[in-house]
């Protein structure tokens, strides 16, 4: 064990995890959106935007995240057309690149989340909304989804957890997240203990904060 | 799409292998992952509080840190890990560890964290009167094991371990980074020598879509048939 390594090597360790705490919170928020578009579009009997939410999550599901962030930022580069239209302004920014397949890989998981809370809540909810003469929107606003949020906080929170694994990604496109940092002090000092220990004790201090805080949402909004 | 043609001008057979490649790593992967989750799933389930620390610090650290972490340790960590051991015994050369082992290694691990939570889950839920029974009728430790208990829980644990074939699959995409030819690396050279990054990265994520969708309807004809008595 190289202590002075650990020493010096906290605080840019450190400084680094803002940035995943960073890319994490975007791509939670936009995901979150995504994820209730598409779960709507599930749940609503309509067969083609069903089918179209199933082959999205599907897709995102099936193939992993590092295909993803390589599409998006090394294959829309090269179509001319992007290139010259208004997105190349966010897509030319690896940052953003990672922001959106972040949040497209977790809109993926979140709406089949959704989906799965929103055809678990009891009908008698829905039927005793009717026959209070509740108007159908105010049903699926106040009734549906406050429920179905509580419903999925339980999985919701691993997938934020997942996604916090994920962001690592994004220093193969060349971000300095923690894991991107970490990696450079590994190849530049050849200790890679220490720094695992150090990146890892981040990491799972990170998730510790998370599973309380889920558990914290679940204890408040149980019923 | 000539790009994609087999032969000397394509990139078809090399993908071909490259898919082979990374069906071999998880395969393995998730093998070595078996042999941790048989190691930790009884320390876990133990009554002793030390063996249960040491198997919840495993599950929780390799469940807790990314992935890709866990792989820079092994790649850089692995190979001075084994020159250290064997310049105990007097050999004090360079070693390079194979790519394949130290990633379907990494990969095992990681997997390994699953499968431990996945047989931890599946034997809590095997019904008190199978062990209780298999007491009375007087089956010592080992048989009541591999008997009894090892036939309910692999049954029950068919569903979630899909799951952990899923991520394990998909993990091996990061071993890339150390420089093994799978699917993700071999689109990495291709499209750098094409300059079509589009096109095979594409071709990437269909080849594993195409090995999600296959492996799932292999596990789902398991299941159909482990649950046959039920």
């Amino acid at each position: 064990m190289d202590l002075d390594l650990i020493l010096n090597s906290f605080p840019k360790l450190l400084s680094a995890s803002i940035i995943t705490l960073k890319l994490l919170s975007v791509s939670l928020m936009i995901g979150m959106f995504i994820g209730l578009f598409f779960a709507i579009l599930r749940i609503k009997n309509n067969i083609i935007f069903g089918k179209i939410a199933y082959v999205y999550s599907y897709i995102f599901r099936g193939t992993p995240l590092l295909v993803q962030i390589f599409i998006i930022y090394y294959g829309f580069g090269q179509v001319e057309f992007i290139r010259e239209s208004f997105l190349w302004i966010i897509l030319k920014e690896p940052y953003w690149c990672a922001v959106i397949a972040f949040a497209l890989n977790t809109g993926a998981y979140t709406s089949e989340i959704l989906r799965s809370a929103f055809q678990t809540i009891k009908p008698g909810y829905i039927e005793a909304g009717k026959s209070l003469g509740v108007a159908n929107k105010i049903i699926f606003y106040k009734i549906q989804i406050p429920i179905a949020i509580r419903q999925s906080l339980p999985a919701y929170g691993n997938e934020i957890i997942l996604m916090l694994k994920g962001t690592s990604l994004a220093s193969t496109v060349t971000l300095m997240d923690l894991t991107g940092v970490a990696k450079y002090i590994i190849s530049t000092t050849f200790k890679p203990i220490e720094v695992f220990v150090i990146a890892g004790s981040i990491y799972l201090f990170m998730t510790f904060i998370i599973h309380n805080l889920i558990k914290f949402l679940e204890k408040k909004y149980s019923f | 799409m000539e790009l994609l043609l087999f032969g000397e001008t394509g990139w078809g057979d090399e993908l071909l292998i490259a898919t082979l490649m990374t069906l071999a790593v998880s395969i393995t992967a998730m093998l070595i992952g078996f042999v941790f989750a048989l190691i930790f799933t009884p320390l876990k389930l133990s009554n002793n509080k030390f063996l249960n620390l040491i198997a919840n610090f495993y599950t929780t650290v390799i469940r807790g840190v990314p992935e890709l972490l866990v792989i820079y340790l092994f790649f850089f960590g692995g190979s001075s890990a084994i020159m250290f051991v064997a310049s105990i015994f007097g050999y004090n050369d360079y070693i390079e560890i194979n790519a394949f082992l130290t990633g379907a290694f990494s990969i095992g691990i990681i997997s390994g964290a699953y499968s431990t939570e996945v047989f931890r889950g599946a034997i809590q839920s095997i019904d008190k009167g199978q062990f209780e029974a298999s007491n009375v009728l007087g089956f010592n430790k080992v048989t009541r094991f591999f008997k009894i208990i090892l036939p309910q829980m692999l049954r029950l644990s068919i569903p979630n371990l899909s799951n952990v074939w899923q991520i394990t699959l998909k993990d091996t995409s990061l071993i890339s980074v150390t420089g093994l030819v799978e699917i993700m690396r071999q689109s990495y050279i291709a499209a750098g020598s094409t300059r079509d990054p589009l096109l095979f990265y594409t071709v990437a994520a269909v080849l594993y879509l195409m090995l999600t969708f296959l492996s799932m309807k292999f596990i789902n004809k398991m299941e159909i048939k482990y649950n046959r008595g039920y």
